[in-house]
C-alpha cells in the first residue's frame, strides 16, 4: 500500500499524541502499586515486635531529595531547548539531569550500607525493615529505569540521532521521570516525616 | 454530507492471498513474528480456547469426584490443585485473554484505524500472556513439593496468607502461581494501554467520543479499569514472593504482619477483575442485540454513562467479600450499601437492552440466542448478589456452594455466554466462513440445558449447607441427588462445548461463505471483506454517525439526522 489517500473533511480532526496517552494510563498503573505499598508502610507503621524503629535508625535525606526534585526542573528545561532545536543546550541539560538521578541512587546506597551494616536492619529483621526496603526500594528501581532511559537518550543525542522532531516523545519520556520525582515527595512524606 | 468515502468491497485493494502456497514452517513463523492486531487478535483467542478446555476438563474432573458421596476418584491433594488451576485458568488465562483477544481484533476495525496504536507492545503483550500461562502449568511438572513429584498450586485462587506464606506451602508451587500471574499481569497491563492509547488517539475522522460502537467504550473503559486492578494484585504477589523468598514479614502474624492485609489486597483486585470481565461482555451485547432487533441501541448515552458508573463503583466494594472477617459496623453498612449501588447501573443496562429488543424484528440466530440467555441469566446473578451483599446473609451463606452458584452465573451464565455469541457473531468476518447455525442451536440448547442443571441446582445445595472447596462428603448430608444433578448438568456442558469445537472445524473447511456483511450490520468492521486485509482500510474511513453503514445503506434516512 503505497500513499494513503486523505478524506475530505478532515482539517480539524486532532487526536491527542498516543505516546502520551499511553504514558498517563502506564503512570495510573503504577499510581496503584505504590498506593498499595504505600498503604502497606502504613498499616504496619508502629506495630514491630522487635528494633530498629524509623526514629531510630532513619535520616532525612534532604540532599537526595533536593537532587531528585530539581532533576524534573532541569529536564523540564531540556525539554523546552529541544522544542526550540538546541541541541547542545537540550544534551547539556539532559546529562545534568541524568546526574542528579545517579546522585540520588547513590545516596539511596550509602544509606541502604549505613542501615545494614551499621543499624543490622534488613528485610527480614523487622516489618519496619520490611516496609521500607519494599517501598524504597520499589521508588529506587524506578529511578533505575529512568536513568538507564535518560542514558539511552543521552547516547543518541551524542551521537547526533536525536533532533527537535524527537520533541512528542523526549516530553513522553520526561512525563514517567516527573513522575518518579513525584512518587519520592509521597514516599518521603510518608517514610522520613509521618513514620518517623 | 454527501462525500461517502466509507469503503465498502471492491474500493478497497485487496492484495490477492491465500493462493500461493506456502511452506508450514514459514507460516508458523510468520504467526510467531506478527505485529498485526488481527493475527494476535486471533492467536489470543486460539490460546484462551485451548486454556478453556484445560481449565474445563479440570472441572469436569470435579465434578466426578463430587457427583456421589464418599468418592475417591481423585487423589484430595489433585482435588485442591484442580479447583485452584480451574479458577486462575478461567480468570487469567481464560477470560481476560479471549476478551482482550476480541477487542484486540475487532476495536481498531470498528473505530476505523489500520491497526493498534502500538504493534509491538501489542505482540509482546501477548507473548507475556501466553508465557505466563506455560509457566503456571509448568508448575505441574515443574514445582517439586511434599510429594517429590510435580505439584501444581494447590490454595485456591485467591491464595490467602497464611496458607499461602512459607511455612504452610512449601516448594515453590505458590511461586509458580506469583510470578505467573505477575508475568501475565504485565501482558494484560500493556494490552490495556495499547487499548486506551488506540481509541483516543487512533479514531477513524468523524468517529467522536460519543460516536464510538458501544463495544469499544465498554473496552475503554475496561482497560482503564485495568489498570487501576491488575496492578494491586502484581503489588501484593511481589510482596508475598518477598516474605517466602526474602524472608519478608508482610503476611507473617508472628512477627506482626497481618493476612488481613492480604485479603484486602486481593480483593481490591479481586472485586474489580469481575467488572473487567463482564465488562466486556457488556459492550459485546449491545453490539448484537440492536442487529439482531434491527433497532438503534437504546439510550447510548446512559449505557456510555452506566458503563463508567460501573467502573467507578467497582473500586468501592471489595470488602463484601470479607463480611466474616469480622468488620466493625460501620465498614459492614459502607459495602453493603456501595455494593447495592452497583444494581443502578446495571440496571440501567438490563432494561436498555429490553428496550433495545422491545417492538424490534427480532432474528433469533444464534448469536442473539446467547446475547438473550444472558440477559436474563446475568439479571439472576444480580439479584443473588443482591442477597449476598446483605451482610447477615453473607454471614450465613459465605463459602457456600450459594456464592459458587452466583459468580459461575455471571462467569458462563454472563461472561461465557456472550463470548460463545461473539465468537458466532464476528467468526465470518474473521474467518470469511459462516459457522454452521444447526449445529449452532444444538450447542445454545445444550449449553443453557446444562447451565442450568448445574448452577441453579448449586444454589439449593448452598442453601442446604454444602461449603465449597470440599473434597467429598458424606451420604446422610442429603447432598447426594443434587450433587448428581450438578455433575450431570457439568457434562451436558461439556458436549455442548464439544459440539462448539466442531462446529468451527467443520464451518472453517466447508462453512457458507460470509461475504463482508452476512448479519446486515451497521460498525465499520463490516464494511472492511472477510477476512479484512492487512492494515484493514485502503483509505481512512470517515464517518458521521454510530451507524456508518447504516448511513450509506439508507442515504434518504440517515442517522446523523436525528443524532445531536
Amino acid at each position: 500500500m503505497s500513499a494513503i489517500p486523505v478524506s475530505p473533511g478532515a482539517e480539524n480532526w486532532e487526536l491527542p499524541y498516543r505516546g502520551k496517552v499511553a504514558m498517563l494510563s502506564l503512570i495510573t498503573g503504577e499510581c496503584a502499586i505504590f498506593t498499595i505499598f504505600v498503604v502497606g508502610y502504613i498499616f504496619y507503621l508502629g506495630k514491630d515486635i522487635s528494633g530498629p524503629t524509623p526514629a531510630q535508625v532513619l535520616d532525612i535525606p534532604v540532599f537526595n531529595t533536593i537532587c531528585l526534585l530539581s532533576s524534573s526542573v532541569t529536564i523540564w528545561l531540556s525539554e523546552r531547548q529541544i522544542e526550540r532545536g538546541r541541541i547542545r543546550a537540550f544534551a547539556a541539560l539532559w546529562a545534568l539531569t541524568l546526574a542528579l538521578g545517579i546522585e540520588f541512587l547513590i545516596g539511596t546506597a550509602l544509606e541502604w550500607k549505613k542501615l545494614i551494616w551499621v543499624d543490622g536492619l534488613t528485610i527480614r529483621t523487622n516489618l519496619f525493615g520490611t516496609t521500607f526496603y519494599s517501598l524504597v526500594g520499589l521508588h529506587a528501581t524506578h529511578v533505575v529505569i529512568g536513568a538507564v532511559g535518560l542514558l539511552l537518550v543521552l547516547i543518541f543525542t551524542l551521537t547526533g540521532h536525536i533532533n527537535e522532531s524527537h520533541t512528542e516523545r523526549i516530553q513522553t519520556f520526561a512525563l514517567y521521570w516527573h513522575f518518579v520525582d513525584a512518587v519520592w515527595v509521597v514516599v518521603f512524606t510518608v517514610v522520613y516525616i509521618v513514620g518517623r | 454530507m454527501a462525500d461517502q468515502s466509507i469503503p465498502i468491497g471492491g474500493s478497497l485493494d485487496v492484495t490477492p492471498r491465500d493462493h500461493e502456497r506456502v511452506p508450514l514452517l514459514d507460516r508458523l513463523h510468520e504467526w510467531v513474528v506478527t505485529v498485526d492486531h488481527k493475527r494476535l487478535g486471533i492467536l489470543y483467542v486460539l490460546y484462551a480456547l485451548f486454556f478453556m478446555a484445560v481449565a474445563g476438563a479440570e472441572a469436569l474432573s470435579m465434578r466426578i469426584q463430587l457427583a456421589v458421596p464418599n468418592n475417591h476418584f481423585l487423589q484430595p491433594e489433585l482435588y485442591d490443585q484442580f479447583f485452584t488451576m480451574h479458577g486462575t485458568t478461567m480468570v487469567f488465562l481464560v477470560g481476560m485473554p479471549i476478551l482482550f483477544g476480541i477487542a484486540n481484533y475487532i476495536v481498531p476495525l470498528q473505530i476505523g484505524a489500520r491497526d493498534m496504536a502500538f504493534p509491538r507492545l501489542n505482540a509482546f503483550s501477548f507473548w507475556l500472556t501466553a508465557f505466563g500461562g506455560i509457566l503456571l502449568y509448568w508448575s505441574y511438572i515443574g514445582g517439586f513439593g511434599l510429594y517429590g513429584m510435580g505439584n501444581a498450586p494447590d490454595v485456591g485462587w485467591w491464595a490467602y496468607a497464611p496458607l499461602s506464606t512459607k511455612p504452610f506451602s512449601i516448594g515453590p508451587t505458590i511461586d509458580y502461581w506469583a510470578l505467573a500471574l505477575i508475568v501475565s499481569g504485565f501482558g494484560t497491563l500493556g494490552t490495556a494501554i495499547n487499548i486506551i492509547a488506540t481509541t483516543l488517539s487512533m479514531r477513524c475522522k468523524g468517529m467522536t467520543l460519543l460516536r464510538m460502537p458501544l463495544f469499544v467504550w465498554l473496552m475503554l473503559v475496561v482497560s482503564a479499569l485495568t489498570l487501576i486492578t491488575i496492578t494491586p494484585l502484581t503489588a501484593a504477589q511481589v510482596m508475598l514472593l518477598l516474605d517466602r523468598n526474602l524472608g519478608a514479614h508482610f503476611f507473617d502474624a508472628q512477627a506482626g504482619g497481618s493476612a488481613l492485609l492480604w485479603i484486602h489486597f486481593f480483593w481490591i483486585f479481586g472485586h474489580p477483575e469481575v467488572y473487567v470481565l463482564v465488562l466486556p461482555v457488556f459492550g459485546v451485547a449491545s453490539e448484537i442485540i440492536p442487529v439482531f432487533s434491527r433497532k438503534a441501541i437504546f439510550g447510548y448515552p446512559a449505557m456510555v454513562a452506566a458503563s463508567v458508573g460501573i467502573a467507578f463503583v467497582s473500586l468501592g466494594v471489595w470488602a463484601h467479600h470479607m463480611f466474616t472477617v469480622g468488620m466493625t459496623s460501620v465498614s459492614n453498612t459502607f459495602f453493603v450499601l456501595s455494593t447495592m449501588l452497583v444494581g443502578i447501573p446495571t440496571g440501567i443496562k438490563i432494561f436498555n437492552w429490553l428496550a433495545t429488543i422491545w417492538g424490534g424484528k427480532v432474528r433469533f440466530q444464534t448469536p442473539m440466542l446467547f446475547c438473550v440467555a444472558f440477559i436474563f441469566q446475568f439479571l439472576i446473578a444480580g439479584l443473588t448478589g443482591i442477597m449476598l451483599a446483605v451482610a447477615p446473609w453473607d454471614w450465613q451463606l459465605h463459602n457456600s456452594y450459594f456464592v459458587i452458584a452466583h459468580f459461575h452465573y455471571v462467569l458462563v451464565g454472563a461472561i461465557v455466554f456472550n463470548i460463545f455469541a461473539a465468537v458466532y457473531y464476528w467468526f465470518p468476518k474473521v474467518t470469511g466462513k459462516m459457522l454452521s447455525e444447526t449445529l449452532g442451536k444444538w450447542h445454545f440448547w445444550l449449553f443453557l440445558i446444562g447451565f442450568h442443571l448445574t448452577f441453579d441446582t448449586m444454589h439449593f445445595v448452598g442453601i442446604m449447607g454444602m461449603p465449597r472447596s470440599i473434597y467429598t462428603y458424606e451420604a446422610n448430608r442429603g447432598w447426594g441427588h443434587l450433587n448428581f444433578i450438578i455433575s450431570v448438568g457439568a457434562f451436558i456442558q461439556g458436549i455442548a462445548v464439544l459440539i462448539f469445537f466442531w462446529n468451527v472445524i467443520v464451518s472453517l473447511r466447508k462453512g457458507k461463505e460470509a461475504g463482508n456483511d452476512p448479519w446486515d450490520a451497521w460498525t465499520l468492521e463490516w464494511a472492511t471483506p472477510s477476512p479484512p486485509p492487512a492494515y484493514n482500510f485502503a483509505s481512512d474511513p470517515v464517518v458521521h454517525s454510530r451507524r456508518p453503514l447504516w448511513d450509506i445503506k439508507h442515504p434518504d434516512d440517515p442517522d446523523w439526522k436525528y443524532e445531536s
